[in-house]
């Protein structure tokens, strides 16, 4: 009889770390994106029918093995068919791939969060030049929160080619993120269930304070009406349905092995449909959420820029015709113009090629994702709000909290199995396993640290996972259902739950979860060999903004 | 004859101060963006403090101690209110070379802002660019001073986690070792020898 495992203290303490592991940076960063491609409103229509028909049933499947089978993924998939041990590893070196890079994402948080302390903010304003006469040259001709991000943070080199060498200053962060996640999960599920509670709530404390914030807001409101106007063409655009299996696939963290993992750590009785209901439900609800504060911010942030720009037209025209101070508002502007071009014709062209444009619906449409739209964005929308201090400090804390949340999942699916194997763990205790996984992930995530890490985490975060995991959770489905047997797993589930499956479970799991799996992947599939040569958006001081080049 | 002398007086120094003349400089205010509703009129009072400023800026040169207010002359004010100013020399025929005017009025530059509440951005004077403040800079950079707290913070509390995890885990394995030796003498012997084992066992045990 083996000891007995390490419980959650409370069926809270899981569902909150469920949360706190699929409530992520996606869901701040990727979905507001996706939302805005893919027609605003009507977006959720494809989200909320793929959540219902793939996401909800691959994630209760994942559960119940887990619960049903209390070991990690690798001895969960041994149980079912020895063959099938393959699979357990392969979730196992996802995780570690994963949280190689991901981590990186943390110490660029802790690095703004300490920069946050300043007054004025070091991304508001641009370093001066030699001779103190103007701006840095490269600030001047890309923005100052883009200078701050990709000079003072990364330092990145124009290709990939030259790596550079390492960044002190990311790699202490670097090194500072690998502790704070060694000191949650150093306990197991008794450090990790207390640290869940933090990292689950204090997000949605912050959401709250940024909606309300964000809400009130000059321009808010812009930004809210561009994203809410459904347009509804987008629904015949299959790429908005690829998107949206894509997201809800990703977003809930399937295929990793940590919802094997967490699962395998309840009690056997535990009611996880009920689980998996709530847990899907709130992420997908998150993501609505935080596409509201993203773009009331946006909208904010497009009509400041809009603002300024119409400002720099006005006092462009009132130097070149000697107008009195204060005589071109916006309101008049276009009638002033047009009597200008009359009135002065020669000097009027002159002047024209220098005035811009300016328009409301250009600054919406710049639809950013990832680091861009956590680091430069929102740096750029909370540079302009007052105590700017302070709402930096929140939200990017509440990014750390998001990151951390992830990583506890990520470590615990790579710890379980290895915790779980009588081999090591007989050798070594377990502070002594985490601490080591720990430590080759940092030395490995110094290579994100170099000059050209930002390259290298682009091409991981995009190409690392990706097909992987939908090889492995096609696999999982179609071995619980055809492998071990449909009928014996519903049988296993009513003797430890004591509920009946459902047929709604059974017709998911035994048909069309799998075929939209098999659809995403063959699309995939044929996406990268289309492709050719993979890109990545590269960043030269010479050819400001980014440049695309082939790897 | 006189009037003809002063016509030529006026007209000479009207060209000395002319739009893109040599060593003249173009100055413009925007009073209604800095004030606001606070933002007064510009007129010829106005004019005068502007031409007392240059000329005191002037004084500071050395060589430069006898310039007068006479000696700067104003044209081609408009509406923005924008105009062009030169200095001339104590002959009045000609006017100072501008590398002389630009560094006196970069060295001067705040106390002229000052007297009409004004900055850098809103009493722009063209083709003399203005020395921007940089940034103070801290000896040790704010955010190294953070990382460091919480680094400490970190490195502590996973210090205790480890040492209490350790201490457990002592604590019950010499637990368990009591009550193994403790079962085992109580099998073999009776009553009075289990004392004295028991008391054997009782210095391992660290409790």
């Amino acid at each position: 009889m083996d000891e007995a495992r390490p419980l959650w203290a409370t069926p809270l303490q899981f569902v909150f770390a469920c949360i706190s592991y699929a409530v992520g940076l996606g869901n701040v960063w990727r979905f507001p994106y996706l939302c805005q491609m893919y027609g605003g409103g009507s977006f959720l229509v494809p989200y909320i029918i793929m959540l219902a028909v793939e996401g909800m049933p691959l994630l209760y499947l994942e559960l119940a093995v887990g619960q049903r089978m209390r070991q990690g993924s690798i001895g969960a998939w041994r149980t079912i068919s020895p063959y099938l041990s393959g699979v357990g590893v392969a979730s196992v070196v996802v995780s570690f791939f994963l949280s190689m890079y991901y981590n990186v994402i943390n110490a660029w948080a802790f690095w703004y969060l300490f920069h946050s302390f300043q007054d004025p903010l070091p991304w508001s304003v641009c370093p001066l030049n030699g001779n103190r006469t103007g701006y840095d040259e490269e600030c001047e001709k890309a923005s100052s929160t883009q200078y701050f991000w990709y000079r003072k943070t990364l330092n990145i080199s124009p290709s990939i080619q030259e790596s550079g060498a390492v960044q002190w200053e990311p790699a202490l962060c670097l090194i500072l993120a690998w502790l704070l996640v060694y000191l949650c999960i150093l306990r197991g599920t008794e450090s990790t269930g207390k640290v869940v509670y933090f990292t689950a709530l204090l997000p949605y404390c912050v959401l709250m304070i940024y909606l309300v914030r964000g809400l009130t807001l000059h321009g808010a409101t812009n930004g809210l009406a561009y994203m809410f106007t459904p347009k509804v063409e987008q629904l015949a655009n299959p790429k908005a349905w690829i998107n949206a299996a894509t997201q809800i696939f990703f977003s809930l963290g399937l295929g990793f092995g940590s919802l094997i993992a967490f699962a395998s750590y309840n009690e056997p009785s535990n009611d996880c449909q009920k689980h998996t209901v709530i847990v899907s439900i709130i992420n997908s609800s998150t993501s609505i959420f935080a596409s509201v504060v993203t773009f009331s911010i946006y909208g904010f942030k497009a009509t400041f820029n809009y603002e300024s720009c119409l400002n720099k037209v006005i006092l462009l025209l009132t130097n070149s015709f000697d107008l009195e101070d204060g005589f071109l508002t916006v309101s008049n502007l276009e009638e002033v113009k047009s009597y200008l071009a009359s009135a002065y014709p020669s000097k009027y062209s002159e002047v024209f090629p220098q005035i811009k444009n300016c328009s409301l619906e250009s600054e919406l449409e710049t639809a950013v994702q990832g680091t861009g739209l956590a680091f430069i964005v929102y740096t750029e929308a909370i540079k302009n709000m007052e105590v700017s201090q302070l709402w930096s400090v929140l939200y990017f804390f509440m990014l750390l909290m998001l990151g951390i949340g992830s990583m506890l999942g990520n470590t615990a699916a790579i710890l379980t199995p290895l915790t779980d194997s009588k081999v090591i763990s007989s050798y070594l205790p377990k502070e002594a396993i985490s601490g080591l996984v720990c430590l080759v992930n940092c030395a490995i995530g110094l290579v994100f640290t170099m000059e050209a890490g930002n390259y290298w985490f682009d091409i991981f975060n995009d190409y690392a996972a990706t097909l992987s995991l939908l090889l492995i959770v096609l696999v999982e489905t179609v071995a619980v259902c055809y492998l071990y047997g449909l009928r014996r797993f519903e049988s296993d589930l009513k003797a430890m739950t004591g509920h009946a499956l459902n047929w709604y479970w059974k017709a998911m799991w035994g048909g069309v979860s799998p075929l939209l799996i098999i659809s995403l992947f063959v699309f995939y599939l044929s996406d990268y060999i289309i492709t050719g040569t993979l890109q990545y958006q590269a960043w030269d001081a010479s050819q400001i903004p980014t440049v695309r080049k082939r790897l | 004859m006189l009037w003809l002398l002063f016509v030529l007086v006026t007209a000479i120094h009207a060209d000395l101060c002319q739009p893109d003349a040599e060593n003249a400089f173009k100055v413009r205010l925007s009073l209604r963006t800095a004030l606001g509703d606070k933002a007064y009129a510009w007129d010829t009072n106005e004019e005068y403090l502007f031409k007392a400023m240059v000329a005191f800026s002037m004084r500071r040169v050395p060589n430069r101690e006898a310039t007068e207010i006479s000696h700067v002359l104003l044209c081609n004010v408009t509406q923005r209110v924008s105009f062009w100013f030169v200095v001339t020399d104590p002959s009045r025929n000609h006017t100072l070379p501008a590398v002389e005017v630009q560094s006196a009025i970069r060295m001067n530059r705040n106390r002229i802002n000052n007297a009409f509440f004004l900055n850098d951005q809103t009493l722009e004077f063209l083709r003399i660019p203005s020395t921007l403040a940089p940034p103070t800079d801290p000896s040790v950079p704010i955010w190294i001073i953070i990382f460091g707290v919480v680094f400490c913070i970190v490195i502590v509390a996973t210090m205790l986690l480890i040492l209490s995890g350790i201490r457990q885990r002592r604590r019950s394995a010499s637990l368990e070792f009591l009550q193994i030796s403790g079962t085992r003498e109580s099998l073999t012997s009776l009553g009075a020898s289990c004392l004295t084992s028991c008391l054997h066992g009782a210095p391992t045990s660290n409790l």
